[in-house]
């Protein structure tokens, strides 16, 4: 599990782990718990180019629909085949193994920090 | 994702319990409800397999009483109320007068001159003040009690067992309750009950009424007793989910002012052979109009489900030829399901439709509903 307080974050509740020109992307705890118990995760496609804010994936529950959002242009390297396989991973381990995808980007846009993100929601 | 705060929120008399069960709250028609204690799947799952504890206190609860409260009902409500036995509950529709639905409700009868109507918590005010005028004609008094009275369900298959080992709650005959029939009963000697098999989750289970001040202790004590026997506290999402599969309406979604009784599937809660003139009758009688749609249950394969106000085709064709009004992955047959309202041409058992979720069309079948039945014991 990735430790929260380096992570980076966006607005619309999702979590980003920056390694060199990789980004995982993730939604957070608080966007988890307001969802409810996810039964179906939708994926962008390995090599897929993803542009900063635009919808690549929607994350629903029994409630709801959460869309997944790009944090960053770039290309997708990855997506985590075991929550398309176990969507209550994003549940029971959002910051872990419910990562959702990896984009290899150019730049990275200004994000927020886990200060200012705990901020936002209050916590 | 987006919050919003009711400028007036209102809170359950088990807010406090709810809070220290770790509660999330929804806005339900201005009050701040449990919407889940840990998980919705869970909760659903406890309430097919063996009992959830849900508050509902934010329902309205309005009192009919006097010599002439049965014909005022007769009158009022679009069944035959004054057929109902003292002790039986009856599932009844506020009509308008041009045919829609004002509301949908359960009335109990708990005197021979003694009515409980329970009204959805969004149309408390208006079924409260249809009342009161419908009935004014009559000999009887109208009564808004729902802030006096609280509403705890007791929802799945052990239901019963637990119910009927809760300490201090004195129930004669509990046993042999029957389906839509309600029992007064004391809680703690000095604390009136009302307990019905009632419910909303298609299982077996039990509604009690109560004083708010005592909703807490009641709560706790089937709590506790019903732990070990898997009972857990169950939150409005898992309600949505269950009442679904038994593919029961909701106010708002299946049913509003714009429906009529005929097309939600409900043609038998009106009776029109009851004597006399009620609300509602005469638009009754004609019918809704000719082509409209009526409610079908849909099912799909995948996991992908039809939600709220997505759109029915019957295939490539541009124009949709219905709305869903309710619709999940249900949790307990794995597939997607919903309700959907469709033009009549559509409605057939076995029918091939369309869902557009989000863009891609994903096949569906008509299917007569309920989607899930209890095995009968």
């Amino acid at each position: 599990m990735a430790d929260k307080t380096t992570l980076k974050y966006t607005a619309e509740h999702e979590w980003v782990l920056v390694d060199g020109t990789t980004a995982t992307v993730g939604i957070t705890a608080y966007a988890a718990e307001k969802l409810g118990d996810v039964v179906f995760v939708d994926l962008p496609d390995v090599g897929a180019t993803v542009a900063e804010g635009k919808v690549v994936g929607e994350i629903e529950s029994t409630k709801s629909v959460g869309e997944l959002f790009a944090p960053v242009n770039g290309t997708v390297l990855e997506a985590n085949d075991a929550v398309v396989a176990s969507p209550e991973l994003v549940n029971t381990d959002p910051f872990g193994e419910g990562w959702l995808i990896k984009v290899e980007f150019e730049s990275l846009p200004e994000l927020m920090s886990f200060d200012e993100y705990s901020k936002l929601v209050g916590e | 994702m987006t919050e919003t705060t009711a400028t007036e929120e209102r809170f359950s008399p088990l807010h406090r319990v709810h809070v220290d069960a770790g509660a999330s709250f929804t806005d339900f028609a201005g009050w701040q409800m449990p919407v889940r204690y840990s998980s919705d799947l869970a909760e659903h799952h406890a309430v097919r397999t063996a009992a959830g504890l849900f508050d509902l206190s934010h329902m309205g609860e309005i009192v009919v009483l006097g010599p002439e409260a049965a014909d005022a009902l007769d009158y009022a409500l679009a069944g035959k109320i004054s057929g109902v036995a003292t002790g039986q509950a009856k599932y009844s529709l506020l009509l308008a007068r041009e045919g829609g639905i004002i509301d949908d409700l359960v009335v109990y009868r708990t005197g021979d001159d003694r009515f409980l109507v329970v009204a959805n918590a969004s149309n408390r005010e208006v079924v409260a003040r249809e009342l009161l005028e419908r009935c004014s004609p009559f000999e009887c008094e109208v009564f808004d009690e729902s802030d006096d009275i609280a509403l705890v369900a007791i929802q799945g298959p052990k239901s019963f067992e637990i119910l009927s080992q809760v300490p201090g709650l004195d129930v004669d005959g509990l046993a042999d309750l029957k389906y839509y029939w309600s029992h007064p009963g004391r809680f703690l000697h000095a604390h009136e009950v009302l307990v019905a098999r009632t419910g909303y989750t298609g299982e077996d289970g039990f509604e009690l009424y109560v004083a708010p001040d005592v909703a807490p202790l009641l709560w706790e004590a089937i709590i506790d007793t019903g732990a070990g026997s898997g009972l857990v506290p169950a939150g409005l999402a898992s309600r949505d989910t269950l009442r679904l599969e038994a593919g029961m309406p909701l106010y708002g979604h299946e049913l509003g002012l714009g429906t009529f009784p005929a097309q939600a599937g409900l043609g038998r809660v009106v009776n029109l052979k009851k004597e006399g003139d009620f609300v509602g009758r005469e638009a009754a009688e004609a019918g809704p109009q000719s082509g409209a749609r009526v409610l079908v249950g849909l099912v799909a394969e995948g996991k992908r489900a039809g939600r709220a106000d997505y759109l029915v085709f019957s295939g490539e064709a541009d124009e949709a030829i219905g709305i869903i009004t309710s619709g999940a992955l249900s949790p307990t047959l794995g597939y997607p399901v919903a309700m959907a309202y469709v033009d009549p041409a559509f409605a057939s058992d076995g029918g091939q439709l369309f869902i557009d979720v989000r863009g891609t069309r994903i096949p569906a079948s008509v299917v007569s509903l309920p989607f899930y039945k209890r095995e009968s014991n």
